[in-house]
């Protein structure tokens, strides 16, 4: 098996609710606490498994907004697994998983600079490495209903635009998902194979711009509008 | 990447023991007849194992969790920072029996061949430290061949002055060893320089390549955080241009120039142990200097995920 995620570009708001129901899961999870440190103060910080950056894509008027959520590509050629030199992280054979195992780890924070997609955070409070665990706790719950075997972040999100499954399995929903859409990986030029894919935002119907006029009767009206709306 | 002062001392320090303890032993190993007696090539390898032993000590002060640090030796088969750590522990047994021939006063073939051992062993050792920094692909900047040439020959740069020093004040000196420290610091200025040429202008990943938007312009809105978390503390370290010039300058002026002219100029006066001490003071600083500058200056691609456009 290779679990990962599909992320659709297209459809997802930014909400941030993956990441609120990631923190809310893992941090009373196996891996859990992510601690925070001064959570209530100036600038509060705290370790998240899945963080939400908003970019401009394009030059206006072709241009939009793309929000993007990013946890671990739980890599086939993992690096950060390469590079521990404690053997705390490791890579399950059975289904991909990249996993970190808290006993084991220093804290030397090498794996974070092996990383190219910023997946590990130190714990600073714990002194361990933490990182998305694909919800492994959650995955094969056999007590959970079977619906609900899944990731927090994918049930959570509200625009469906996360899917999860098996990319070895090519019928499998991910991976029909991002062969029609051609998901893409990030930083592909590291050699890592990140298996989780991104589906890029859906061809965008042409908005008509219309240039301002230039003689002096619409200036003067442009002037009053921008006026009367102040 | 956030210079950490411990792993800077460490690097250093480490380098420069292991340089002296190599430079020592080979010293005594390839001249034609004993220069050195039996207690200078003691005191000297002393000192290279206090620098060792410091610089070792002070690398687990930049862990999180160091109980945990004994387990570092596990993952030799893949981990640079792992077969780091095994050849600097392996070192100390083969320094030891060493140090027990040079005691006993021993000559011919085994010693020779022990002498030769150590220090092949601490050259790879330094090359391995290297290698953590040159194995990274997410900082072009130490993911090249230079990066473990600069840790070899400054280490064994600092050793060779220090070398200089313990032999001016007893027996051994001659213009040997002088005119070889002044080359090794010559090769040392040659590949730090060429290193700074090197990195020059970002030619790394990009911004495009980072969110799968190749064909278009790119550029971040938000990053999603008010304050700053893990990664913007450990990569998001960043100095002005003009800073950074000036600290390169300084890296060239008092890692080479001083002591190259301090060695250069006991050529002609013969030995001046003080002039070595400057030299030493001087390169000490500026090799510091050039460490934390190798941090300084590495930029991680997972800046590109806050705000940078390429790496």
């Amino acid at each position: 098996m290779k679990l990962g995620l599909v992320i659709d570009l297209d459809t997802c708001v930014g909400c941030n609710a993956c990441a609120v129901a990631c923190k809310q899961w893992n941090t009373s999870g196996t891996t859990g606490p992510l601690s925070d440190l001064e959570p209530y103060g100036k600038d509060p910080t705290g370790v998240w498994f899945n963080r939400i950056r908003n970019y401009e894509v394009g030059e206006y008027p072709d241009n939009k907004t793309v929000h993007f959520p990013m946890s671990c590509m739980h890599c086939e050629d993992a690096a950060c697994v390469t590079v521990c030199p404690t053997g705390a992280s490791y890579k399950r054979e059975e289904d991909g998983i990249v996993l970190v195992d808290q006993d084991k780890c220093m804290g030397c924070n090498y794996c974070a600079w092996a990383c190219p997609y910023g997946a590990r955070e130190l714990d600073r409070e714990q002194g361990v490495m933490k990182k998305c665990t694909l919800c492994v706790d959650r995955i094969y719950d056999e007590n959970l209903p079977e619906d609900e075997r899944q990731p927090a972040c994918v049930l959570t999100c509200p625009s469906h635009a996360r899917y999860f499954g098996d990319f070895d399995d090519p019928n499998s929903e991910v991976s029909v998902i991002s062969r029609e859409r051609n998901g893409e990986s990030l930083m592909p030029e590291m050699g890592y194979q990140p298996v989780n894919k991104y589906l890029p935002p859906r061809a965008k119907t042409k908005v008509q711009t219309y240039v301002n006029d230039t003689n002096p009767i619409s200036k003067v009206k442009d002037w009053v509008n921008r006026l009367v709306t102040r | 990447m956030h210079p950490a002062f411990s792993v800077i001392f460490f690097t250093v320090t480490s380098g420069a023991g292991y340089g002296l303890f190599a430079i020592t032993a080979l010293y005594q190993a390839l001249a034609a007849q004993q220069v050195m007696s039996p207690v200078q090539v003691l005191v000297s390898c002393a000192i290279a194992l206090f620098l060792i032993t410091i610089g070792l000590i002070s690398s687990t002060f930049h862990l999180a969790n160091p109980k945990n640090a004994w387990r570092a030796f596990s993952r030799v088969r893949t981990s640079w920072l792992a077969r780091e750590g095994l050849l600097a522990i392996l070192f100390y047994p083969i320094a030891a029996g060493y140090l027990y021939l040079v005691w006993q006063d021993m000559q011919g073939a085994v010693m020779n061949a022990t002498a030769i051992l150590a220090a092949v062993w601490a050259v790879v050792t330094i090359f391995s430290t290297g290698m953590i920094y040159a194995c990274l692909k997410t900082i072009r900047q130490w993911n090249n061949a230079l990066t473990p040439v600069n840790y070899i020959m400054l280490g064994v740069m600092l050793g060779s002055i220090i070398f200089v020093i313990i032999a001016s004040i007893g027996e051994g000196m001659s213009q040997g060893v002088i005119t070889t420290s002044a080359y090794l610091i010559a090769i040392a200025a040659v590949s730090k320089l060429v290193y700074f040429f090197w990195i020059g202008a970002p030619a790394g990943s990009t911004i495009n390549t980072a969110t799968s938007f190749t064909n278009n312009m790119v550029r971040l809105l938000d990053v999603g955080h008010t304050a700053g978390t893990f990664l913007t503390d450990e990569f998001g370290f960043e100095v002005a241009r003009t800073r950074l010039l000036a600290l390169r300058w300084m890296v060239a002026v008092f890692a080479f120039v001083v002591p190259a002219l301090m060695v250069w100029l006991s050529l002609a006066s013969g030995p001046v142990t003080i002039a070595y001490v400057v030299a030493l003071l001087s390169a000490f600083g500026g090799v510091l200097t050039e460490r934390w500058l190798f941090f300084a200056e590495a930029r991680h691609v997972v800046n590109l995920y806050h705000g940078s456009q390429q790496c």
